[in-house]
C-alpha cells in the first residue's frame, strides 16, 4: 500500500517537474510546482513527518508560490522567448546527463539492499520537533529571525520605488 | 505484507530527479521567474532526502533542518523576486539574455 502511494505521489512530482521545463509560460510553471510540492508533502506523510508536511503546503505551496504567482501577475510576463541553444550543448549535454542519471540510480539501487524505512514508525510529532526546535536548535532559530528581519528590510529596499522618483512625486 | 516497505534509495532517487529537474530549468529556462522557480524545485529535492534520511537513522534532526531550508528558503524568495521587480522595472524585461550589462 505505501508503495502504491509513493510510486502515485512520485509520479506527480516527476510528471509537475518535469511539466515545469515543457512549458513555456511562467504561470504554467508556477501551477505545475505547486503540484510538485503538494505530492511533496504526501511523500513526507509517507515518512511520517505529519508537522514537515503541513509546513510544506502552508508555507512552500501556499505562501511561497503565492508570492510567485503574484509577481508573475505584477509584472505581466508572457510567454518565453525561445534561444537558440548550442549544438554542442546538445550533442554533449545529452548523453551526459543520461550517463549521470543512470549512475546515480544504480549507485542508489544497488545500496538498497535490505535498507528499508518502516514507514510512519518515525515520530514526527510537534511537540518533539518544537523541543529539538527551541532546546538544541535554540540559537539557529533565533539567528533565522534576524535573517527573516533583513530579508523583509532588503525586499521593501529592493522593490520600493526608487528615491528619485518619490523625490518627484512628493 | 506487499508493499510495506519502501526502501530509501527509492526516496533519494526521486530527490535525485527533482534535483536534476531544477538543474535542467536553471540551465535552459530563460525566463528568469521560472530560473528561480527551478532553484525552489532543487531545494526541494534536497528537503526530501532530509526527510528520507530522518525517517530511516529515526533522527529528528533531519526534520528541523527542512524547518530552516524552508525558513531560508522564504527569505530567498522574497529578495529574489523584490530583485526580479528591480530588474524588470529597470531592463523592461524578464528574459536573462537581454540583462547583460555586466557582461564582457
Amino acid at each position: 500500500m505505501h508503495l502504491i502511494l509513493f510510486l502515485i505521489f512520485a509520479a506527480v512530482c516527476v510528471a509537475g517537474a518535469v511539466n515545469l521545463l515543457a512549458q513555456r509560460h511562467p504561470i504554467n510553471s508556477a501551477l505545475s510546482l505547486i503540484a510538485v510540492m503538494a505530492a511533496l508533502a504526501g511523500e513526507y506523510l509517507l515518512l511520517g513527518a505529519e508537522f514537515v508536511a503541513a509546513v510544506q503546503v502552508i508555507v512552500y505551496a501556499g505562501a511561497i508560490m503565492v508570492l510567485f504567482v503574484f509577481v508573475i501577475m505584477l509584472l505581466n510576463a508572457g510567454v518565453e522567448e525561445q534561444t537558440k541553444g548550442s549544438r554542442v550543448a546538445v550533442l554533449f549535454g545529452v548523453p551526459g546527463v543520461l550517463t549521470g542519471a543512470v549512475l546515480t540510480a544504480w549507485v542508489l539501487l544497488r545500496h538498497s539492499g535490505t535498507e528499508a524505512v518502516a514507514l510512519g514508525a518515525l515520530p514526527g510529532h510537534p511537540i518533539e520537533i518544537a523541543h529539538l526546535l527551541f532546546h538544541d536548535f535554540l540559537l539557529p532559530f533565533e539567528v533565522t529571525s534576524v535573517l527573516i528581519l533583513i530579508a523583509i528590510m532588503g525586499a521593501v529596499v529592493l522593490a520600493g520605488k526608487p528615491e528619485a522618483e518619490e523625490r518627484k512625486a512628493g | 505484507m506487499f508493499g510495506a516497505y519502501v526502501p530509501l534509495s527509492y526516496y533519494l532517487l526521486l530527490s535525485a530527479i527533482l534535483f536534476a529537474c531544477g538543474v535542467v530549468g536553471f540551465l535552459i529556462k530563460r525566463n528568469i521567474i521560472t530560473i528561480f522557480m527551478s532553484i525552489e524545485l532543487m531545494l526541494n529535492g534536497v528537503n526530501l532526502s532530509f526527510v528520507a534520511f530522518a525517517a530511516h537513522w529515526h533522527a529528528l534532526a533531519g526534520q528541523v533542518f527542512v524547518f530552516f531550508v524552508m525558513v531560508v528558503a522564504a527569505a530567498e524568495t522574497a529578495v529574489g523576486l523584490a530583485i526580479i521587480i528591480a530588474v524588470y522595472r529597470t531592463r523592461e524585461t524578464l528574459n536573462v539574455d537581454q540583462v547583460n550589462l555586466l557582461k564582457l
